[in-house]
């Protein structure tokens, strides 16, 4: 029972959302009204047995609640101003007010998505938004993901979704001219929450793959409701690609295992048979090409040549090296030349990289990265005392823990 | 149903001062334009001004029962408040449309709170 009712979530939960918001005109409200629709699920599904049409059953007992609250409400007036809904939404939202029991659900998810991840919001707040409107995660779920407290974060929710509401942040998929700019704001707010999982920033564990899980599901989403971008299709590459490797990434202890020495056999060969495959499809029209898809797809073409090689003796680190400045001249970024300099290193020798490393500390500073790559390549030049230098730099910049007993014990190894 | 908005123009008020009478005049052709722009995009403009400079400024702090008044803006920036718009929109989004067709400024929308002090 509880699985029928977690799967209707994972299902449901976020059109339920879209058209709540869409019928209502409040996020907080609708929010509100699909959580208690599942906690009243919780307690008579197990009694009366699942409805033949979940979804309608949650929708009408959702929309019961609204309306029960808005009028307990009464003439206290509220102090956020309505959502920006457009008539027709607002009409199609509210037909069937008791859907009948074969109705499918309209889905105006693409809605939700692009008013969380408006380009008017703060990144972090969208992300949480996202995680919370669309994937139906609780607050508590994600405040633990994003090593916040759950007063933090439902302090971030609220924010984000007053912001919204009071800046006129319309309920609406943009004009198909503004479409290409806010597809790529999405799309970053995706990567955000993926990313975050991929390598935390702070605590103890080095990777969280749940929120890996989250960003790829938002990807597949936003891939099905906008068909046939290059983009998207890219970053979902990309992002299969990374997470395939989540389980080598970190050894029995927790700590970092690196590309070269993971155990390959532990890499999700489905993940990167999809990945690749998604990549066929990606830049077919090499004209209508953003910036933004090119880049993705620089970086998933990358991650692909890594995850398709048998070791890493035997990687085409050549055509690695070439994407990386390709992708460098795109988004002059110094942790693209980063990248660059150890793929370089190893198609063309340590010397070679060595340069690309020059400037880097000034435009990266307090980053542990920059020390390790050097401490590796003068390592490789025969310097160890200028190398064991640099990684004292390094685990004393070092963020994270797992990343501090890397380094301590690459410095032993020298 | 629509929102007002307060739309703040703010920009270099060096490089204003040194453009030629030809730059002038686009930036002024754009700001002629710009009931047209709001007009297609739904949105009504209610109000708004082209402010004097802000070494005309005069800013009064009052803490208790103690006034300073002192010389300039209230805080020194890089780009200085210029003038404003005061609009009358469906959306954000109508509001981010319109204001692109401004001139090069800096600008900040901000939605006019319609109970202030709450309700």
């Amino acid at each position: 029972m509880n699985d029928a009712i977690e799967s209707a979530a994972r299902e449901h939960w976020g059109h339920l959302v879209a058209l709540l918001a869409g019928q209502f005109r409040r996020l907080d409200l609708a929010e509100e009204c699909v959580q208690e629709a599942f906690t009243a699920a919780a307690r008579h599904w197990p009694r009366d047995g699942v409805p033949t049409n979940p979804p309608a059953w949650l929708l009408t007992t959702a929309r019961r609640r609204a309306i029960d609250v808005i009028r307990r409400e009464g003439a206290t007036a509220r102090r956020l101003p309505d959502l920006v809904v457009d008539a027709e939404l607002a009409k199609r939202a509210a037909a069937d007010a008791e859907p009948s029991d074969g109705a499918a659900i309209p889905d105006e998810r693409l809605r939700l998505m692009f008013t969380c991840c408006h380009p008017a919001m703060p990144a972090a707040g969208s992300a949480a938004l996202v995680l919370r409107l669309v994937a139906g995660l609780t607050v508590g779920e994600i405040a633990r993901l994003f090593l916040v407290s759950e007063p933090t974060m439902a302090a971030r929710i609220t924010r984000a979704k007053r912001k919204i509401a009071a800046a006129g942040i319309p309920f609406a998929v943009p004009a198909l001219d503004d479409l290409p700019a806010r597809r790529d704001t999405v799309l970053a707010v995706i990567y955000l929450v993926f990313t975050e999982g991929y390598s935390a920033t702070a605590g103890p564990a080095a990777i969280r793959p749940e929120l890996g899980d989250e960003a790829i599901r938002l990807a597949r989403l936003l891939d099905r409701l906008l068909p046939g971008d290059d983009a998207t299709v890219a970053l979902l590459a990309l992002m299969l690609l990374q997470h395939s490797r989540r389980e080598a990434r970190v050894g029995a202890a927790g700590e970092i295992v690196l590309l070269a020495d993971q155990d390959r056999s532990r890499w999700h060969a489905a993940e990167i048979a999809e990945g690749v495959a998604l990549l066929d499809r990606v830049g077919r029209d090499r004209a209508t090409v953003t910036p933004t898809a090119r880049r993705y797809e620089l970086q998933a073409r990358i991650a692909a040549a890594h995850a398709t090689a048998p070791d890493a003796a035997t990687t085409d680190w050549t055509a690695i090296a070439g994407r990386y400045e390709e992708l460098e001249q795109i988004t002059a970024s110094p942790v693209v030349r980063l990248n660059r300099a150890v793929a370089v290193a190893e198609a063309d020798g340590p010397l070679v990289a060595f340069e690309l490393l020059d400037g880097l500390d000034a435009v990266l500073p307090g980053r542990h990265d920059v020390h390790v790559v050097r401490a590796e390549l003068l390592a490789r030049l025969g310097c160890r005392d200028e190398a064991a230098g640099e990684l004292d730099r390094a685990i004393e910049l070092a963020a994270n823990e797992a990343t501090r007993h890397l380094l301590e014990a690459r410095r032993a190894g020298l | 149903m629509t929102i007002r908005y307060v739309v703040l123009l703010y920009d270099d008020e060096a490089a204003g001062e040194s453009a030629t009478p030809d730059e002038r005049r686009r930036i002024m052709d754009r700001h002629g334009a710009f009931p047209r722009v709001c007009a297609e995009h739904g949105i009504a403009i209610a109000g708004g001004e082209a402010l004097q400079t802000s070494d005309t400024a005069t800013t009064l702090r009052r803490r208790g029962e103690e006034i300073t008044i002192t010389d300039g803006p209230f805080a020194e920036t890089a780009e200085q408040l210029g003038g404003f718009y005061l609009l009358d929109a469906p959306d954000l989004d109508s509001v981010l449309k319109a204001i692109a067709q401004l001139p090069e400024y800096s600008l900040e929308v901000r939605p006019v709170d319609p109970a202030p002090g709450g309700s």
